[in-house]
């Protein structure tokens, strides 16, 4: 018989606020927290706009020690496992520390530490031979991101399996699939599952200025990111993590449990195509979507919201667009789609995690969140996008989707465990 | 600086592309599609930013992407037709 | 956990980039006739650091193994994680021509470091010159995923693919990934690791973590288990392997099938200061429950061998309270190629899929004399011809991650 995995618990740091509610109020009234770059003087870059978030880590009960020695990225995930641990109602201590796992998603992971890191010991980038006499204890850790997950796992109390999941931008949605099979497969019976990603930093600005994917829409930072819309011309980038406890249903239902949803599928597939470029005809995203939306026995008419990727650039509208007619076929139609993006940015891998939280909080309230910032669609972009403003309705099902650099195209449909044949 | 030559644009795209197996660049590529010449839409960015860090012309965006042929790009690039 | 209708996962091609060898044969002949990567550091000039050696790849000309196309997009390390995958591929008759394509095929790739000399040289050019002059494939040729994402474009692999990134147990977690994939459906995944930070901040970065080895002979500065050690080296490169469901290969009329994986499991150490129990010993006793073999199912052992006196003792431990003392003969091929990060396992699980071909054990070189109280059958001084049938490997990466696989020889039945 197959274990079915539930989330009971969610920690969210994205930008506009801490903490999960915080989060959700930004997103059910409509509102944005993109803005100007004020972490370090962005003046010299084409795209000066990022997702940021007010993160305070001595008022988030981390020790100076761990303030010292963990990455930015790092201190949101323990952050959102501390959040939610105590969602879940899980005490730490009832916890069986040898069948409780940690995959951790990132894409860039400790970026942030690295390029401090990188400028002290080459007398602020000019030296090609960097010098070891200005090496920091923790450079090892930014180098090998191991310690990523690890900080999890300690906070968790877990000795199961601990691994970070570094798909790209499908990695927030990967580490939580990858859970799932720990749990279903019987190597845990709960993970610790999330992602967190800190990229609002010189050096990934540079990249994604370079390939011209990020918007140049530097005078109306609040309003950058606009997923959909015929005006768009790239993403916002973002910081983020969202962190979930997920269990075995029936240990969850026995315990009494708050039950979010249950994970009904997900599957990933690769374009084998091009390391940034997506094709015009969404095939392997639909097939991902088929192949979670079969996994969880449900129709394509189940689906009652599709929280999608929704990057901004025009490649990925089109794309995704087409990848839900194909999976969806008329359904794609009559279904609200929506990017969270529009509001809170691309956190990168983080992000997959946190549009999960979306989701998941999207189920709870009733309520589907809107696509900001939209207000042309884009002729070839013809679904229903919820422009502008959120939808009261009864979420029992939604399929969440992402799309990453590698060509990774994933999917995951949770649902109401009710839902279930 | 100089206008930029069909040799300079060869080196340059090697440099920052590579070359495709089965693709003969020396010959007369003019107007040979970039993207039979194997160079996607990264590569013409790569070079792109070479040329303009040479030259200190700026380039914009849309108008490399438009640029689909070595003879466009140089237009593009020395604000006349090549001949 | 496992019943009868699981597939059975195989390995059914190799491809080793090492530095004593490149190819899977070269490698093996180089484990067996002791011949040493390791060597005086010479990609930049080391003089100010307190470590100078590593485990280089010498004769690696990238152009000889891939298109120029994709020589300015790569960064060493994906360079060795295409040219292995090509091999592995070749080897199990699923290059160019092959008849599992699309969705049939997955990659699950682990690196520690990511590309993290192109990175470097990317850095430097954002701050010494200026955003305008970072490049292009920035975006992609430093992040984990890149070699999952670089392998799967090149070979029309578009079935499930992930990256892992569980430090120095990377390679044996993607193994296990790619099995577990496997066995939800998907007729064969590419895995393994590869990885190289041998640039003068990866390097220095390696060093930072104290672990590495100052000795200047490069025959006495990785000493897995000897009573002289005093660190490791660190090394490049690593091994892809080819997993696929058994009756898939069969069916197709694989070339070769080198072992089944019967075992893996992965568990997590405790946090510091605890006082808890480590996590090596029962790594090792899932994987073999996970194998439903005993200890005495075991007949070779491939050690993580730190190369440090804690680690190593540690581990001596777990294997004794495991197979008892002197209980199963243990080897450390790795002393001959420095540690490879999550390269490691995959190499280590490379070498013992040979010597169960072979029927012959990989000596520790350079290792002479075991403390006693180690308890360990290690096996020193030349190759050791045994009746081999099942071979553990162990790996484990920093701050606590212990994994182990238990590969089987194929019934020839």
């Amino acid at each position: 018989m197959t274990r079915r995995v539930v989330i009971t618990g969610i920690g969210v740091r994205a930008p506009g606020g801490s903490g999960t509610k915080e989060f959700w109020s930004l997103l059910s009234e409509g509102r944005t927290a993109t803005r100007e770059i004020s972490f370090f003087d962005a003046s010299p870059f084409r795209s000066r706009v990022a997702g940021e978030v007010d993160f305070d880590p001595a008022a988030e009960g981390l020790t100076p020690q761990q303030i010292r020695r963990m990455d930015r990225a790092t201190q949101f995930a323990v952050a959102c496992t501390r959040e939610a641990l105590a969602d879940s109602g899980l005490e730490r201590d009832r916890l069986d520390p040898y069948r409780t796992a940690v995959t951790l998603g990132s894409a860039v992971a400790s970026a942030t530490s690295l390029e401090n890191e990188y400028l002290v010991m080459s007398d602020s980038g000019k030296d090609w031979l960097v010098d070891p006499s200005h090496l920091s204890p923790y450079m090892f850790d930014y180098l090998s991101p191991g310690v990523m997950p690890a900080e999890v796992a300690w906070e968790a109390g877990a000795e199961g399996p601990v691994s970070m999941v570094s798909d790209g931008c499908t990695s927030g949605l990967d580490a939580v699939g990858h859970a799932v099979s720990l749990i279903r497969e019987g190597s845990a019976d709960v993970v610790l599952a999330g992602a967190t990603d800190t990229p609002v930093t010189p050096i990934v600005v540079a990249c994604f200025d370079a390939i011209k994917a990020t918007t140049p829409r530097n005078d109306d930072a609040a309003h950058a990111s606009r997923p959909f819309d015929s005006s768009r011309n790239g993403f916002v980038l973002a910081e983020g993590s969202a962190m979930f406890v997920l269990e075995e249903y029936e240990a969850a239902k026995a315990r009494g449990a708050r039950i979010y949803a249950e994970v009904g599928g997900y599957a990933t597939r690769c374009n084998a195509y091009h390391m940034t470029g997506l094709k015009k005809d969404g095939r392997e995203m639909a097939e991902a979507i088929r192949a979670a939306l079969n996994e969880a026995r449900l129709d394509p008419t189940a689906v009652d919201y599709v929280n999608a990727h929704g990057s901004g650039t025009k490649q990925n509208d089109r794309h995704e667009t087409a990848a839900f007619k194909r999976s969806l076929g008329s359904h794609a139609y009559d279904v609200p789609v929506s990017s969270i993006k529009s509001m809170v940015g691309h956190s990168l891998g983080a992000i997959g995690s946190v549009e999960i939280a979306a989701s998941l909080l999207a189920i709870e309230h009733g309520v589907v969140p809107p696509t900001a910032n939209l207000h042309n669609p884009d002729p070839e972009c013809d679904l229903d996008y919820v422009p502008l403003t959120a939808r009261e309705q009864r979420v029992d099902t939604v399929l969440t989707v992402g799309s990453g650099f590698g060509g990774f195209q994933s999917a995951m449909v949770l649902h109401r465990p009710e839902v279930a044949a | 600086m100089a206008q930029l030559t069909l040799d300079d644009l060869r080196r340059v795209l090697i440099a920052c592309a590579g070359e495709n197996d089965g693709v003969d660049l020396t010959g007369d590529i003019l107007d040979v599609p970039f993207e039979e010449l194997g160079y996607d839409s990264l590569a013409l960015m790569e070079s792109a930013a070479a040329i303009e860090r040479e030259s200190g012309i700026p380039l914009s965006d849309d108008a490399v992407t438009d640029a689909d042929t070595p003879r466009a790009l140089l237009e593009l690039i020395n604000g006349v037709a090549v001949a | 956990m496992t019943s009868s209708s699981t597939p059975r996962v195989v390995v059914t091609g190799i491809g080793v980039a090492a530095p004593n060898g490149l190819g899977r044969e070269e490698y093996w002949k180089a484990l067996l006739a002791g011949e040493n990567g390791i060597a005086e550091l010479t990609r930049f000039d080391a003089s100010r650091y307190a470590s100078k050696l590593a485990g280089q790849i010498q004769d690696f000309e990238a152009k000889d193994h891939l298109p120029s196309r994709l020589l300015p997009q790569t960064d060493v390390s994906t360079r060795y994680a295409l040219a292995a995958a090509d091999w592995a591929l070749a080897d199990a008759g699923l290059g160019p021509d092959s008849p599992l394509t699309d969705y049939d095929l997955g990659v699950a790739t682990s690196t520690a470091q990511g590309g993290f000399d192109f990175t470097h040289r990317e850095f430097h050019k954002l701050w010494s010159q200026g955003p305008e002059f970072v490049s292009v494939y920035e975006s992609f040729a430093w992040f984990y995923a890149v070699n999952t994402g670089q392998i799967s474009i090149r070979n029309g692999m578009r079935g499930p693919s992930a990256a892992i990134v569980t430090e120095q147990a990377g390679g044996l977690d993607a193994v296990g990934h790619a099995r577990r994939t496997v066995r939800a459906g998907t007729r064969a995944v590419l895995t393994g690791g590869v990885d190289s930070a041998l640039d003068p901040w990866g390097y220095a970065s390696q060093l930072a973590g104290g672990l590495v080895s100052t000795a200047t002979d490069p025959e006495a500065a990785y000493l897995p288990f000897d009573t002289r050690a005093g660190g490791h080296v660190p090394g490049e490169g690593g091994a892809i392997l080819i997993t696929e469901d058994a009756d898939s290969a069969r069916e197709r009329g694989a070339a070769h099938v080198y072992g089944e994986i019967t075992g893996y499991a992965a568990t997590f150490d405790p946090a510091p200061g605890s006082g808890r129990p480590p996590g090596l010993r029962r790594a090792i006793e899932l994987a073999l429950d996970d194998a439903r073999l005993a200890p005495d199912g075991i007949d070779v052992v491939f050690a993580d061998g730190a190369g440090r006196p804690d680690a190593d003792r540690a581990e001596a431990e777990a294997l004794a309270a495991v197979f008892g003392e002197r209980g199963v003969p243990v080897t450390v091929p790795k002393s001959l190629t420095g540690r490879l990060a999550a390269g490691g396992g995959a190499a280590d699980l490379a070498s013992a899929l040979l010597a169960l071909r072979d029927q012959v054990v990989p000596h520790t070189a350079h290792t002479t004399s075991v403390p006693e109280a180690y308890g360990l059958d290690l096996v020193v001084d030349r190759p050791r011809e045994a009746a081999l049938r099942s071979a553990l490997v162990v790996a484990r990466g920093r701050h606590g991650f212990n994994s182990a696989v238990v590969v089987t020889a194929p019934t020839t039945a």
